[in-house]
């Protein structure tokens, strides 16, 4: 910008005076403005083709704000809540095994493959073994020359009873829910299980978590 | 034009025009033609060349600039660095060397989705189908194994380089930061790739890896306060990753779309965000800038030495 009236002659008056114009000329152009613009629309006899009021609307602002968030944040919601099914298509968790009189004493682990358990019949108890590993969840294996179940992920050992005795788990094997059925043959549900969690009472003596007299 | 025509001499009207247009094309095939041969002479001033390259490629340091800022790609990178700082012995090239690896496995893992299906009946048989069958097939998945390895081992490598150089330090936190979310999905894009063929080995260590899950805080139902909040096998985080409460299909496709398409994508915007940070952050950290012995009476190159 030139210094206006600085007392020094303008290094060139003839270019400077143009540059005030009247507030007529500054509606006029060289050519045509361009479809769309505010020149344009001014042009034509328009006013401003803008909002009239310039100010920052501030409870439109928070109304767009809050729809934004509110929107997002259900999708984020649905998102998650989109990967938790409704409808499962697993295994039944309840199941019948045989008659008790099928089962010797002993570990039995011909359903080990189809219901992932083991049927335990000890002097005075039959009861069911859920055969997953109290450390991380693998299948240990049946070893009856030492009469322990080896955990082949982390080297966790039980004894023939499902308590634990060398390596990573905390505890015994879970136990599951048992019961006769009218017909005689042992019900099985993995989906209640008996815990004996470390330093806290065994509820491998409750009720439904063995069969006696069978 | 059309008025032109209307009139009695419709025909007329006609035979001018295409008489005009003749007469334009001897003029303008000729030129055209010439216009054709010199662009054969010397492609780069044809249209179709500047319209992609941009730019002139006269070694000045402008035109090696644009080179590098004008490419959508090595825009990202810085596009001048210090000789120092890419040394090898100082960079060990580990975050380009991830990257590379990260490139080949997105190709070989491209072409074995052709012929694997993520379900429990097939997953199995397409990994020995790929192994004994497919042409190039065992090559293509032992890149992919192999990369993988590699591209976990390099992560490991770069973080550490980066960590014995000082390079987490300001003005470069954020880029640290990035990096290690890039470590999380490449560790996750390692994990759910190992359920993947369906064997032995990978179905019990996403056993373990997920039963993991199962003592994670708030959201585990045997984490701390997780039973608190109502979380059951059926219901927590471990429950969402697997699609059910055991290792079966819904794990192995979730594990299949996570790999393929989500965490790649994620990984990728992250990169992204990581090499241009590189070049923001005042480019590859080094140590202070030395001349060559040769060099030291010679004139510095670029604009110091043209204003001395």
């Amino acid at each position: 910008m030139a210094e206006p009236e600085s007392g020094k002659p303008s290094p060139n008056p003839e270019a400077a005076k143009p540059a005030a114009p009247s507030a007529a000329d500054a509606t006029k152009y060289v050519g045509t403005p361009a479809v769309g613009t505010s020149k344009a629309a001014a042009a034509a006899g328009l006013s401003s083709p803008g909002p009239s009021n310039t100010e920052i609307d501030q409870r439109r602002r928070r109304l767009v704000w809050v729809a934004v968030t509110a929107f997002l944040t259900a999708w984020f919601l649905a998102f998650f809540r989109f990967f938790l099914p409704r409808t499962l298509f697993e295994p039944n968790t309840v199941f019948k095994i045989g008659y008790p009189s099928e089962f010797a004493l002993g570990v039995d682990t011909k359903f080990q493959q189809k219901f992932r358990i083991w049927v335990d019949r000890t002097p005075d108890r039959v009861f069911v073994i859920y055969a997953r590993c109290t450390h991380l969840g693998c299948t240990p294996d049946w070893k009856p020359s030492e009469n322990k179940f080896k955990c082949p992920c982390h080297g966790s050992g039980y004894d023939s009873e499902g308590i634990n005795f060398e390596g990573p788990a905390p505890r015994p094997m879970d136990r599951a829910h048992v019961e006769l059925a009218p017909d005689g043959q042992i019900i099985v549900d993995t989906s209640r299980l008996y815990q004996w969690p470390k330093g806290q009472p065994s509820k491998f003596n409750d009720p439904g978590a063995f069969l006696t007299g069978v | 034009m059309a008025d032109e025509n209307n009139g009695k001499n419709g025909k007329v009207g006609l035979v001018d025009r295409v008489k005009d247009d003749i007469q334009a094309m001897k003029v303008d095939i000729p030129a055209k033609a010439k216009e054709q041969i010199e662009g054969l002479k010397d492609p780069t001033k044809t249209q179709v060349y500047t319209s992609i390259f941009r730019h002139k490629h006269d070694d000045t340091p402008r035109n090696r600039a644009l080179g590098v800022l004008s490419n959508v790609f090595l825009h990202l990178h810085p596009a001048k660095i210090n000789r120092d700082a890419v040394r090898y012995s100082f960079t060990w090239g580990m975050g380009g060397i991830t990257f590379f690896l990260f490139n080949i496995l997105t190709y070989t893992g491209v072409l074995l989705m052709f012929y694997y299906h993520p379900s429990k009946v097939q997953a199995f048989r397409d990994v020995l189908y790929l192994e004994h069958d497919v042409p190039f097939g065992k090559i293509l998945r032992n890149m992919h194994r192999w990369a993988a390895h590699l591209m976990v081992i390099g992560v490991w490598l770069h973080m550490f380089r980066v960590f014995l150089t000082g390079s987490y330090k300001k003005p470069r936190e954020f880029n640290w930061n990035i990096g290690v979310l890039l470590l999380v999905f490449t560790l996750l894009l390692s994990f759910t790739g190992y359920l993947l063929p369906d064997d032995q080995l990978g179905f019990w260590a996403v056993t373990v890896g997920t039963n993991m899950a199962r003592a994670t805080p708030l959201l585990g139902h045997e984490g701390p306060f997780g039973s608190m909040l109502g979380m059951t096998p059926y219901n927590d985080v471990r429950f969402g990753l697997l699609g059910g409460s055991i290792v079966d299909a819904n794990a192995l496709l979730r594990s299949y779309i996570w790999h393929c398409i989500g965490i790649p994508i994620v990984a990728s915007i992250l990169m992204i965000v990581h090499f241009w940070r590189v070049r923001k952050d005042g480019g590859i950290s080094g140590p202070a800038p030395v001349m060559l012995e040769a060099e030291a009476d010679k004139p510095r190159r670029g604009p110091k030495a043209a204003g001395e």
